[in-house]
């Protein structure tokens, strides 16, 4: 692939070029489906039959989903792997309408039909599986701490008892932070402003998913650090409207097919691979009740 | 119902911040108008440029902007307070240009002749101002002073998002833990800034029956 | 300029003036000196900061931003027009049971912060309204309070003789209201809706609780994606800025054409309530 070939040009620009270099029929996974078939009266047949998708993902979370101002989509493993649902829909990638989410607005969306699908670092929660559906998960970390290379006082969690600590408005992260661990909560609209926080020293720590801290330290590497061992599991989902079953068994299909022929794979080395995130393994979807 | 009694501690917690916000929002906003007006009513040309200038940036910029700029342009020039008082900085500086606005409105509407009789005694700019003219302006200005005062009161608000949970602040952290009892907390919350509201005009109302000038 | 407040300055004050004006003025450029000093050395002013603004689409986006900022604006104005008409006629009703609703409303809406409107509406209503609906309708309840207020002051600033003087010709109330008291309380009142035109504007900022992307949120994510926020900070608000002032300075001159025009009182938005213009 060519991302492999321009990794010194930086996950962006790497990504784009491997983008175009898709559909070129060398990648068995992405390629989009132009036959589908699908049971009639179904979501994914309306989906295939409209040709498009309302996909809602983060814009402001590199390596998971960032969106660069005035740019067309956004970049990162959730809209990479929404490429990889859309491609199995029959659906172009540049047929995919993006839709910004975030933490708070992710269940109305679904609900109101704003978006299709969400791929939002969006954990699997039985209080959110009361009011949406969700498929997977397709990756798991867990939360963790995001704080200054030269602070040695916070190395865990234990360590947050009175300390000032960011995240975002709306967040299961900044909750646990507060209530398990006595922490000073800090709310902010997105992380990137929680990291300036953290930058400049308004706050001790960031805390949200290993995964979306690791794409920050890359950014910084010689000013931020993650530290400790996860504290929580997060189990990242697609979201769709509750009780649609047979979109859940082919959400569920298409992922267990990716992690089978790499496609899985090379969207996480191709995103959160390249902000330095160890390669996981494949979890285990969940079955669709 | 339930739900909003049994966190009426944290409401509480949640609007004890927003008075602090407030109260600290005020005297800033008061002290800072204050010497702005002055400014722009002085005989010094750059001092009134620079009151002119503060005072038609600031209402021309939206409150979050400046809430942007207190909170994460301060600390780049080595300036570093807790986010209360950065919240405190930002409604206090915002205020303060329409206090200085108030206040100016509030010396034009000082007769002509206060002035001229300080002056005929004596009184250099500064004396004239402070123990003729401002004294008299600000009663008159005491009506849009308490209007501007609720707003400050509301604009406190707008911290919520610039990591200081006061008491929409709670509301969003009760809303996101509690989605069935919106409406109550809402309104719970909703009511207790109408009784601050009240309670500011009512002060207001009270200052402007006692100091009043009848012309 | 000359003051009621000082004497045309003699000599000595003039030389005291000047004195001041050179200790304000090295003062102030000090003061700005020093800031961006700390800014230049800390690099927010390096090419590097300042290069997403070279990008064309660094630019689309704030023209998208702009555009989202305008859209919400111009129909939370119109709705709210609509609105405070409603309320301002409920208000000046006769009848007690049109009157006190409508003034609990208008009390309400005006004391609760709009932030948390806004808030409220997007999640007690999202399927209908989404990011933009919750926006709009925040901003157009709680404008539309302020403007009855400011309709209301409108119709009680035209002269009372012109009411008692059509009342006596015979006409009845809606006749009084419409063909007197309203079309002369517009032209004193074009000055104050412009001003809130300006508070509309700014407000929608706000819509960030809501992640509507207008234009204060673009510059977030302009400086969200290159950490760049001094450059972005400055290019928003002096979008901001220049828009808004073109805006108050056309309320001012409206104010001074009405007054030359007319012995009739001008509303300005600090004669109603200039609390609810901040």
């Amino acid at each position: 692939m060519s991302a492999r070939r321009l990794r010194g040009l930086g996950a962006a620009a790497a990504l784009a070029l491997a983008l175009t270099a898709c559909g070129g029929g060398d990648d068995a996974a992405t390629e989009v489906v132009t036959d589908a078939k699908f049971p009639a009266g179904s979501s994914m047949a309306k989906f295939n039959e409209a040709g498009t998708i309302k996909i809602g993902t983060k814009f402001d979370q590199p390596g998971i989903g960032a969106k660069k101002p005035g740019a067309d989509a956004p970049e990162g493993f959730d809209p990479e792997m929404a490429k990889i649902v859309a491609a199995k829909l029959g659906i172009e990638p540049d047929k995919i309408k993006w839709v910004e989410t975030v933490s708070d607005n992710r269940e109305p969306f679904l609900q109101n039909g704003t978006v299709d699908l969400v791929f939002a670092s969006y954990s699997i929660t039985d209080e959110r599986r009361q009011v949406v559906g969700q498929a997977g998960p397709y990756y798991v970390t867990g939360q963790q701490l995001l704080v200054a290379k030269d602070d040695d006082s916070i190395k865990g969690p234990d360590d947050l008892e009175g300390k000032k600590v960011c995240s975002v408005e709306g967040s299961t992260s900044i909750k646990t932070v507060e209530e398990e661990y006595g922490a000073n909560p800090a709310p902010f609209a997105t992380y990137s402003e929680c990291v300036q926080q953290l930058l400049s020293g308004s706050v001790d720590a960031v805390t949200t998913d290993g995964a979306i801290l690791l794409g920050y330290t890359a950014e910084n590497p010689d000013k931020l650090k993650v530290v400790g061992d996860a504290f929580s599991e997060e189990r990242y989902g697609i979201g769709f409207k509750k009780d649609d079953t047979k979109l859940c068994n082919f959400l569920n299909e298409t992922l267990e097919a990716s992690f089978e022929d790499g496609s899985w794979q090379e969207a996480f080395d191709q995103t959160l691979g390249e902000a330095g995130v160890e390669a996981p393994e494949a979890p285990t979807v969940d079955p669709c009740e | 119902m339930e739900i909003l009694l049994d966190n009426i501690g944290k409401i509480l917690e949640g609007f004890q911040v927003t008075l602090i916000l407030f109260a600290g929002g005020t005297v800033l906003a008061l002290v800072v108008g204050t010497v702005l007006a002055s400014m722009r009513v002085s005989p010094v040309p750059p001092l009134r440029l620079v009151g002119a200038t503060y005072v038609n940036v600031v209402r021309n910029t939206p409150l979050v902007l400046i809430f942007i700029i207190v909170v994460f342009a301060l600390p780049e020039l080595g300036i570093q307070f807790s986010f209360r008082l950065f919240a405190i900085l930002a409604v206090g500086a915002y205020t303060a240009a329409f206090v200085t606005e108030a206040l100016r409105s509030g010396v034009n509407t000082v007769q002509a002749g206060q002035a001229e009789a300080a002056r005929a005694l004596g009184m250099t700019f500064g004396q004239t101002l402070s123990h003729v003219i401002m004294p008299q302006a600000a009663r008159s200005v005491i009506p849009p002073m308490g209007s501007i005062l609720i707003a400050l009161l509301k604009n406190t608000s707008v911290a919520a998002g610039f990591g200081v949970i006061e008491a929409t602040g709670t509301l969003r952290e009760l809303g996101r833990d509690f989605p069935q009892a919106l409406y109550w907390l809402f309104f719970g919350i909703a009511l207790g800034y109408v009784v601050l509201v009240l309670l500011v005009s009512a002060v207001f109302r009270q200052l402007e029956r006692r100091l009043v000038v009848v012309r | 300029m000359s003051s009621v407040l000082y004497d045309l300055p003699g000599p000595a004050a003039r030389r005291r003036a000047q004195i001041g004006s050179a200790v304000g003025a090295v003062v102030v450029a000090g003061l700005l000196a020093l800031v961006l000093w700390r800014l230049i050395d800390r690099g927010h002013f390096s090419e590097q900061r300042w290069e997403p603004f070279a990008d064309p689409d660094t630019w689309n986006a704030i023209g998208e931003g702009l555009v989202n900022t305008i859209k919400a604006a111009a129909l939370a104005i119109v709705l709210s027009l609509v609105t405070g008409v409603l309320l301002a006629a409920g208000r000046l009703s006769d009848r007690s049971y049109v009157r006190v609703p409508v003034v609990t409303v208008v009390e309400f809406f005006r004391a609760v912060p709009l932030l948390m409107l806004i808030f409220f509406f997007f999640l007690a209503s999202p399927s209908t309204l989404g990011s933009y609906g919750a926006l709009v309708a925040g901003l157009t309840l709680y404008n539309g309070a302020v403007l009855a207020e400011i309709f209301r002051a409108g119709i009680l600033s035209v002269p009372r003789g012109q009411s008692e003087a059509a009342y006596s010709l015979g006409l009845r109330k809606t006749q009084v209201m419409g063909q007197i008291l309203v079309p002369q309380a517009v032209r004193a009142m074009l000055p104050a809706l412009i001003s809130q035109c300006v508070v509309v504007l700014k407000d929608t900022s706000l819509g960030f609780i809501v992640v509507y992307p207008e234009l204060v949120r673009t510059g977030r994510q302009i400086y969200d994606s290159y950490f760049n926020i001094i450059p972005a900070v400055i290019v928003v608000t002096a979008i901001y800025v220049s828009m808004n002032m073109s805006l108050s300075w056309l309320a001012g001159w409206l104010e001074r054409r009405t007054r030359q025009r007319s012995d009739q009182p001008v509303l300005s938005a600090a004669d109603v309530d200039q609390g609810a213009a901040v």
